[in-house]
């Protein structure tokens, strides 16, 4: 609470000094406004940048380092039994200290050094937030003052106040990325543990996946082989089987919408297409179970088939519906981007319709169409709600459609649900699994991206 | 239907021996627009005739009825009668593929599909199975760039696209195309006005030539290009025919006060 109230105060003074300072260079100028080298805004928003912005950059370098400080001051004073406790018996102590201090309440100590630690520490925070207030007011009027004085006809304000708004832009997307990274060394490191364990020749071509691992030398029915085969041969599966009920429905109801629809019944169909994208995939989960996997089923029975209640033929078929939006209109987008006098060439040859489409739309578009269904792929391949509700959880090496089969996705989320230990393959195996569709969904729309961008080069 | 003896006595159909598109009171509407009023036009057999007329005038809408390339257009409508051969083109029964087969169009982009350069010269042969086999069709396609004047040029990539030739070349490249499906009329709109000054001068070239074996009418803004290519030339001004004559007499003595100044480049 209090520190919001330091940031409201900041921000409150930043606009003030905004308004002085505009003010200020209104006065410099007087009447004759083009002697300033900015608009008065642009000294204004000088003032304020000069005003907040250290200010606020202290305040989360503060925030950053103190809890490594405040630790390191507060185990200093820990009495010497207790500083020689094992690393990890240490930090759980200090965890209890901070919620401690952070509580108020000693009731629930575990004892006196706990408590007496805890004492020090919210005592060391109050002090470090006081400094930590003190200097940033002080350096946020300090950057004001700073800022007015600045202020001359001269300035650039304008120039300086652009390039402050670059660094913050180049910061937002730096950070997009970092975090994109962060993901991916998170995965590579939990990976690298897991092939510690698991060769990975075994992992990649093992056809036998059956993550229960021993706890107890004798324990029964735990073979804890990890051969990720026939997880993604099921997700191989039921994506051929999605991209089978997508690709003609998405495809031919872009080149219905693009090409022959009315314009009016384009503008209420288009965009009822695209709730489905908009429908929850758990949703679509409870569409499998319930409707389409017992139907599939009763139609199994009457032609003499045996179909799995948890067949791969229901997923696949309700994922497709769920990607037939992003094929329709990316392919919608493909074809109204080819140039009209293509088709007005090929009606001047006498082409029909259909034929201009045939031979001479869909070949145009064709680049940007195969670019829409890789990225759809790729959405298919890292689907996990519907086919966690959907599909089976025992992996079978199948290629029929009728049988149960589990898919990656699946997979990762058994194995991470429930009380988990960090140190054995079978938690960590959902890492592996992880970093191997992570690979396929970036090769995929990287190949995407650039089959799509090749297209536009060509039209633009 | 118009017989030849009643379309000769029409003040804009004066010199005409065999009239191959004979048009009669053509309006076209875009929507509310009033586009074209009135068109009375004979288009001579085997010669080039020249709309000519400042923007927005109805010259390529009057080009577009000639093979109804305006029924592609929302809300366009076309009433009165052209007739090609004798046949009105506006009739019920009449295939508009057909009709295009036999008024070819070359545009004033130059458009070729995203096709190699043997395929965008077979298509309209294969669309209408003009080819028996695979030999008649290469025939074709090399007599229509040879009669293009392209086929010197592009002998040893006709199987690159034809996307990647220059526009003077793709524009002939979509002359070759039209003309390979033996049209007997050729519509060209506004042909050069992408194209460079060399480029431009090889298509005008190129329409004299064809001129032996097709009808050719041509949409331009050029004036001189009008002079150089056609022996017929007709001024449009605000959706109306103002003025048709031959080429030579429409640019040193026309009759219209509006023809005269357009020439003259009081407007336009």
């Amino acid at each position: 609470m209090q520190f919001l109230t330091l940031v409201a105060v900041l921000l409150l003074m930043s606009a003030a000094v905004y308004r002085m300072g505009r003010g200020r260079a209104q006065v410099l100028a007087g009447t004759e406004a083009r002697s300033l080298h900015s608009l008065p805004s642009y000294y204004g928003y000088y003032v304020a940048l000069w005003c907040g912005i250290p200010a606020l950059l202290l305040i989360v370098g503060w925030l950053s380092l103190e809890p490594f400080i405040l630790r390191s001051l507060v185990v200093d004073a820990l009495p010497t039994e207790a500083k020689a406790l094992s690393p990890a018996r240490l930090s759980l102590l200090m965890n209890e200290v901070r919620q401690l201090a952070a509580s108020g309440d000693f009731r629930f100590s575990s004892g006196p050094v706990a408590s007496a630690a805890a004492e020090q520490y919210r005592g060391l925070r109050a002090t470090s937030f006081g400094a930590m207030t003190v200097l940033a007011l002080s350096l946020a009027v300090g950057g004001a003052v700073y800022g007015m004085r600045a202020i001359s006809p001269k300035l650039r304000a304008r120039n300086r106040v652009e390039s402050a708004v670059k660094v913050f832009l180049v910061a937002s997307s730096t950070l997009a990325i970092f975090t994109t990274i962060g993901i991916v060394l998170s995965l590579l490191f939990e990976s690298l543990l897991f092939f510690q364990k698991v060769p990975l020749t075994d992992f990649l071509f093992g056809l036998n996946w059956s993550p229960q691992t021993a706890m107890r030398a004798d324990q029964v029915g735990a073979s804890g082989s990890f051969g990720a085969v026939p997880l993604f041969a099921g997700t191989l599966l039921i994506s051929v089987i999605a991209m089978f009920v997508a690709v003609p429905i998405g495809l031919l109801s872009a080149i219905y919408m693009a090409e022959y629809a009315h314009p009016k019944f384009r503008s209420i169909a288009k965009p009822l297409l695209e709730v489905l994208a908009g429908i929850p995939t758990v949703v679509y989960g409870f569409f499998a179970v319930l409707a389409v996997a017992p139907f599939l089923r009763s139609i199994g029975q009457s032609v003499g088939i045996s179909i799995a209640s948890e067949s791969a033929m229901a997923t696949g078929i309700v994922m497709g519906v769920m990607i037939i939006p992003f094929i329709s209109s990316l392919s919608d987008d493909v074809i109204c981007a080819v140039p009209d006098s293509l088709r007005h060439g090929a009606y001047g040859l006498g082409a029909t319709r259909s034929e201009t489409i045939k031979q001479v739309v869909i070949p145009a578009a064709l680049p940007g169409i195969i670019g829409g269904i890789l990225l759809a792929v790729s959405r298919a391949i890292g689907e996990t709600m519907i086919v966690v509700m959907a599909a089976g959880l025992s992996a079978h090496l199948t290629a029929n459609p009728f049988a149960s089969v589990t898919t990656v996705t699946v997979q990762i989320v058994t194995l991470l649900v429930g009380d988990q230990e960090f140190d054995s393959p079978k938690t960590l195996s959902a890492f592996a699994l992880g970093l191997v569709l992570f690979v396929v969904t970036l090769a995929l729309n990287v190949v995407a991206l650039h089959v799509v961008r090749k297209y536009r080069e060509k039209y633009d | 239907m118009t017989t030849a003896s009643e379309s000769q006595s029409r003040p804009g159909d004066q010199g005409i021996n065999v009239a191959k598109v004979t048009a009669n009171d053509v309006n076209v509407y875009y929507g509310d627009k009033h586009a074209l009023k009135g068109v009375n036009l004979a288009i001579q057999a085997n010669e080039v005739t020249a709309l000519i007329g400042p923007s927005g005038c109805g010259k390529s809408t009057f080009l577009r009825c000639i093979n109804r390339m305006n029924d592609l257009i929302e809300g366009a409508r076309v009433t009165g009668t052209i007739t090609l051969d004798r046949q009105n083109i506006y009739d019920r029964d009449l295939d508009v593929v057909q009709l295009r087969a036999r008024v070819g169009m070359v545009f004033q982009k130059p458009n070729p599909f995203p096709k190699s350069i043997y395929d965008n010269v077979a298509y309209g042969p294969r669309l209408h199975g003009l080819a028996h086999s695979a030999a008649d069709l290469e025939e074709v396609v090399i007599t229509s760039l040879e009669r293009a004047g392209l086929y010197a040029e592009v002998k040893d990539r006709l199987d690159e696209p034809g996307t990647g030739l220059s526009g003077g070349q793709q524009q002939r490249l979509c002359i070759a195309r039209a003309i390979a499906v033996s049209p007997e009329v050729i519509l060209m709109d506004e042909p050069c006005s992408a194209l460079d000054p060399i480029a431009t001068a090889k298509v005008e070239e190129l329409i004299d030539e064809l001129r032996e074996n097709f009808t050719i009418v041509i949409v331009t803004h050029s004036m001189q290009q009008a002079a150089r290519v056609s022996q017929r030339t007709a001024f449009f001004h605000l959706g109306e025919l103002i003025e048709v004559g031959n080429t030579e007499q429409i640019f040193t003595n026309p009759q219209h006060k509006l023809t005269q100044g357009y020439i003259t480049g009081r407007f336009g």
